[in-house]
């Protein structure tokens, strides 16, 4: 066991920890259910969560190697994503839902880097998250609906 | 599932050496390609405390740490400057962002993948290894040696001037490469990597000098073809020898096409 | 065309969970289930073909955390299926819990249960077994007839007759014509005989098999499930483990996908019967490994399809075998071949003088298929599609326009169809429109871009049904809430879909009150009315007419309560928003003071629970066109514009029914394209895992465009037919045809990949 301090959508915590932990087992152990597994081959995108402000796999990243830095997963983003996810769901782009927080929380990485986004910036940014219901161009058209509203 | 009993974030590169002598013992890099094997590591040794995630640009080369991910060679304007984005081109494939975002350059170049787009890219270039133990080691010759149990600290590539060209082709975007081509011309003199064939890259100079005069559309051709002639290819579940011939062929003559500005 | 203007209907409201799901709430099976649940593992055969000799599981036991391992000795010896399909099923009783028997590489060998992840992988790894390895059957070609049996038990039960013998590794085999097809053969200027493969393409939702049980406070199983069927499961539960099917409860939460994947119980049985064993909680998590070895994909199929025509491109005959292979064990194996023909053959009714359509279903030793979005109509659609359109490249026809000669149009009886009537069919106006949108006329042509590339385009139709005509149920309890709202209470199982919603919507229409005043709540077999479950494209068309009966129902029952309360006549009443009015006076009650009186001193509910059936299944239809970017050096293809039209009547929710076009536009994409099925020379799937086995992504579909023709239904709801399914129907021939044009090549095997396009000829075009 190992002792590892991880501030977690803004709340610390210090905890003993198996070095194999997994960061995705992590915090879904503590409560961040939107956090999901649809791989074991870091292909999906599902399990995306942000490190230092960084999109990452948390199914390949050791808890342990997060000791000291700040993660977070959609619980504390919550307000960030509803600014534009009620666009997604007026394209019904949601479907069954399984792959929307790993989506949401990279696209919330793409407009904070990047707040304007093409739309080919938007597909490249988000190709390392997998969607097998909507078929991908509903959840362009909400993004892009959302950037559109924001110029008005 | 990789088991560990022992997490190390180690503080010099003399300890990460020291433990890294147990065989049981392993070093860390993104993790991307560990997680999804069966080992059981007694300790992980992980380097990411030791400053190896920059890329440092003097006059005449990149220094980049083993720790530096993909992403950030993506992303470095120095190096895509230099490379006129062949670097961007290497890597803007492979899976996604997050991704990109965790695996590492030291990762990618020690395991000697073949699949590896940075591999193949770096090879094409005036690279070297920089090992803890056994010093600067030109690339090409890293990629052959058996794995030992020494460190890979940081990719040295040389500011040679020259022209990059980066191209794989991959069945779908975000797949390994069924065949990767890097071409290089450094000091005038042209060389191909190929990667992905699909065993790990290997170099092909232009030995017959058939480019010797230039690149037009002839020498193009001819090149192409001994490069094809020269590279072994190999079937796996990807693609067959045959179909990744032909591809080493048709790629390696765009990329002269296209330095060569042809197209 | 009958045409109304409606208030709830055919408008694209939001889906009911929509921001539950985008903002990441534990909705799913996983989230929900307490953390003391046991962990369950299966240990999987690495052996096509197999005998458990001996297996030895007591080290295995010994690992602290290992509450139990249980082998094929432990399990009660009743065969059943696993296919969730209305009893009796179609599908052959042939299934053990575990089996001594293995029969693919990954066969389910022992259980472990264990309390933490850890321990149960451990103790997977100390079971010893000893294997008496058999040859096996790895070729569905060479099933049928052969020595080595998949099934040689005597304990193999066929409920339906179907055709099938254990001894013959037969699923089922049926014969079915309409006119001499041979006869008129022979009279065709032309005949194109060609063969097709199509594998088993996995589903591969978001979400893996998984299932949680516990015991109630009754001491009744309790399952929660991803699932499309919960009365299904409950069957399928009380005949594996011989338990009252009074003693289960099945219920299921959010599913994160399902295509057809969870029609079939891959994985409740296992945790059931470790929570009957042990009294505890249990849940299985599938591995994305497990669910691409040991799920329920695609019915591989090899479809041989003879075509006649007259010179002028008149369709006169066609005769269709089919193949398919239904692996390790029978699921869907009966039902999904029939769609092939049955499916495919009717789109050219127009013209057709004869058909014939045979098939066999056989066992082999491979990972047994189930049911996938399109269940058959999609190989035998390809197989079909592509010959027609090569069927035009020999005549030198447009081939719009050779659709336009022999297609189906409204008011045909179809005899390829059980005789049904296309009382609905828009497929020429959505021919029409297609053509229109996607610029046909300049994008066929196929065009050199330089540097070795060309682009072209592809075209094909498709259909489906609306549900299983005379078989499926969807049933709906509509209930009165006090504040004027109401319950909608369903047994259809929405996987993401948005039935949820779209039921809503009609109970909205029926009861003139906006969709958020109608709760949605389903499904559960303890609370739901009945229903087949979400499948066969009919939970639209069937559980939605359940919904405006039940509404019709509950309307008169308000009425007559309202009418007690103004001591007048039921007939005087008229149902207004909000309020039920006597005609001709301003008297009136609202629908809270109806809610009212149904709680005190009245022997009248407010509530009606009603089922539907459909003696028919009134097609959808769909014209898919492609634009791609070939490289002839590489091979690799480019999609750049994907334009559909489809005609499901009238769409309750055109976003998501777009969203339901595009989706399956995009997994049609993926097994024509990108998603390959192969096996080790040993039987073991090599595509085993989201790295081996590739979805598109983003960047690997180009541009979608998907819009509708309206046709009424008069047996649907509101107009409406389904979309569930036919939408991944058009891509693999508008593909084939596509990569035909620019490389003068015919491909007849899925996936097309680069290797096969740079390196065919047109030399290989006749087989």
């Amino acid at each position: 066991m190992i002792e590892i301090k991880i501030k977690l959508n803004g709340k610390m915590i210090t905890e003993q920890i198996d070095p194999d932990l997994l960061l995705i087992d992590f915090v879904r152990n503590h409560n961040c259910y939107s956090v999901k597994r649809g791989c074991e081959t870091s292909n999906c995108g599902l399990c995306t969560v942000l490190m230092d402000d960084t999109p990452v796999l948390s199914c390949s990243m050791l808890a342990a190697r997060a000791d000291g830095h700040e993660v977070k997963t959609l619980e504390g983003l919550q307000e960030e994503a509803s600014s534009f996810v009620g666009f997604i769901a007026d394209q019904g782009a949601d479907q069954c839902g399984f792959c929307n927080p790993g989506f949401v929380m990279n696209t919330i990485a793409l407009l904070r880097e990047n707040p304007d986004p093409t739309d080919d910036e938007i597909r490249a940014f988000l190709a390392g998250n997998l969607c097998r219901c909507s078929g991908y161009e509903g959840q362009l058209r909400g993004i892009r609906a959302y950037l559109d509203s924001r110029k008005q | 599932m990789v088991t560990i009993q022992k997490y190390v974030k180690v503080l010099s590169l003399d300890e990460a050496y020291e433990l890294n002598q147990n065989k049981n013992n392993c070093i860390i890099g993104g993790m991307l390609w560990l997680k999804m094997g069966n080992k059981n590591i007694s300790t992980a040794i992980d380097l990411c405390n030791l400053g190896l995630d920059t890329i440092e640009e003097s006059d005449d080369e990149f220094s980049i740490g083993a720790m530096v991910t993909l992403r950030q060679l993506e992303n470095h304007a120095g190096l895509n400057s230099f490379t006129n984005d062949a670097i961007r081109s290497s890597v803007k494939d492979i899976v996604g962002v997050q991704f990109r975002n965790m695996a590492t350059v030291g990762g990618s170049i020690w395991s000697r993948f073949g699949f590896s787009d940075v591999l193949t890219m770096f090879m094409a270039m005036d690279s070297y290894v920089q090992l803890y133990k056994g010093g600067l080691i030109p690339l090409k010759d890293f990629a052959k040696m058996d794995y030992d149990k020494d460190i890979l600290v940081r990719l040295i590539v040389k500011k040679t001037p020259g022209k990059y060209i980066y191209k794989a082709s991959r069945a779908q975007r975000t797949d390994f490469p069924v065949i990767a081509c890097a071409l290089s011309m450094i000091n005038g003199k042209y060389q191909l990597a190929v990667g992905a064939r699909p065993n790990k890259a290997v170099l092909t100079i232009d030995a017959d000098n058939i480019l010797a005069g230039g690149i037009n559309e002839e020498s193009a051709k001819a090149f192409a073809r001994f490069a094809a002639d020269n590279t072994p290819a190999f079937s796996n579940s990807r693609a067959s020898g045959e179909y990744r011939t032909h591809l080493i062929e048709v790629l390696t003559y765009r990329c002269l096409m296209e330095m060569g500005g042809l197209e | 065309m009958e045409h109304k203007d409606y208030k709830a209907i055919n408008k694209s409201v939001r889906k009911k969970d929509a921001m539950q799901l985008l903002l990441g709430k534990p909705v799913y099976t996983e989230d929900i289930a307490p953390s003391d649940a046991l962990v369950v593992k299966l240990l999987r055969s690495p052996h096509a073909n197999a005998i458990v000799t001996t297996i030895n599981t007591k080290t295995a036991k010994l690992v602290p955390g290992v509450v139990d391992v249980f082998t094929w000795e432990d399990v009660p010896n009743y065969r059943f299926t696993n296919a969730g399909q209305t009893y009796p099923e179609p599908s052959p009783y042939d299934r053990l819990i575990i089996d001594r028997h293995v029969r693919f590489a990954g066969d389910v060998v022992a259980i472990v249960a264990a309390e933490t992840e850890k321990a149960a992988n451990k103790a997977l790894s100390l079971i010893k077994v000893e294997y008496e390895v058999l040859d096996a059957v790895l070729d569905f070609r060479t099933a049928k007839d052969n020595p080595i049996l998949v099934h040689p038990e005597d304990n193999w039960v066929a409920p339906c007759e179907v055709g099938g013998s254990n001894k013959r590794n037969l699923v089922a085999s049926e014969q079915s014509s309409h006119g001499d097809v041979d006869a008129i053969m022979a009279d065709c200027d032309i005949v194109l005989e060609r063969t097709y493969h199509t594998k088993a393409f996995n589903q591969a939702m978001m979400e893996t098999f998984r299932t949680y049980t516990s015991l109630d406070r009754y001491g009744r199983l309790h399952v929660i499930s991803s699932t499309q069927i919960v009365f299904h499961v409950r069957r399928i539960l009380s005949h594996a483990l011989g338990i009252p099917k009074n003693r289960i409860r099945v219920e299921k939460p959010r599913i994160g996908g399902g295509f057809g994947a969870k029609q079939t119980a891959v994985s409740e049985v296992y945790p059931a019967f470790v929570t009957m064993k042990t009294g505890r909680p249990a849940m299985i998590i599938f591995s994305r490994e497990e669910s691409q070895i040991a799920g329920s994909p695609r019915h591989e199929m090899q479809v041989r399809l003879k075509l006649g025509a007259s010179k002028d491109g008149k369709i006169r005959a066609l005769d269709l075998y089919t193949l398919s292979n239904s692996g390790a064990y029978g699921e869907h194996g009966p039902t999904t071949v029939g769609l092939s023909g049955h499916k495919s053959i009717p789109m050219y009714t127009g013209s057709l003088e004869a058909f014939r359509f045979d098939y066999d279903v056989v066992y082999s030793n491979t990972m047994a298929a189930g049911a996938y979005r399109g269940y058959g109509a999609t190989q035998g659609i390809f197989a079909l599609e592509t010959t027609v359109n090569e069927l035009a490249e020999k005549l030198h026809m447009d081939p719009t326009e050779i659709r336009n000669k022999n297609m189906l149009k409204e008011g045909m009886v179809m005899p390829a169809y059980y005789n049904e009537i296309a009382s609905a069919c828009a497929l020429d106006k959505c021919l029409d429109h297609c053509k229109e949108m996607f610029g046909w006329d300049e994008k066929y042509p196929v065009r050199d871009m330089g540097n070795g590339k060309v682009r072209t385009a592809g075209v094909a139709m498709a259909m489906q049904g609306s549900c299983i005509s005379n078989v499926d149920v969807g049933s709906a309890t509509v209930k009165l809430i006090e504040d004027g709202t109401y319950n909608l209470i369903i047994g259809a199982a929405d996987m993401g879909t948005g039935c949820d919603t779209i039921l809503a919507q009609m109970v909205a229409e029926c009861m003139d009150c906006s969709v958020d005043d109608v709760s949605v709540f389903g499904a559960d077999t303890d609370a739901s009315p009945y229903d087949s479950g979400s499948y066969a494209s009919s939970t639209t068309y069937i559980t939605g007419k359940a919904v405006e009966k039940a509404c019709m129902e509950l309307r008169g029952k308000m009425c007559g309560i309202a009418a007690d309360m103004l001591g007048c006549d039921k007939e005087e009443m008229i149902f207004e928003k909000g309020r039920i009015r006597r005609i001709n006076t301003e008297q009136s009650v609202t629908l809270s003071e109806i809610g009212y009186k149904t709680q005190v001193n009245t022997e009248k509910n407010a509530e009606a629970s009603v089922s539907h059936s459909s003696p028919v299944s009134p097609p959808p239809y769909m014209v898919g066109m492609v634009e791609i970017e070939l490289d002839k050096l590489t091979g690799e293809v480019t999609i750049l514009d994907y334009m559909a039209v489809v005609d499901c009547g009238i769409p309750i929710n055109p976003a998501l029914a777009r969203i339901q076009a595009e989706g399956g536009i995009v997994q049609g994409i993926g097994h024509t394209l990108y998603e390959n099925v192969s096996n080790d020379r040993r039987g073991k799937p090599i595509e085993a895992s989201l790295m081996q086995y590739k979805l598109p992504t983003r960047l690997d579909m180009g541009h979608l465009k998907v819009e509708f023709e309206h046709s009424f239904e008069p047996t649907g709801p509101f107009g409406a037919k389904s979309i569930g399914e036919i939408v991944i129907n058009t891509p693999a021939p508008a593909l084939a045809h596509a990569i035909y044009r620019a490389t003068g090549v015919w491909h007849r095997e899925l996936p097309i990949t680069p290797e096969q396009i740079a390196m065919s000829k047109p030399e290989d075009n006749e087989n």
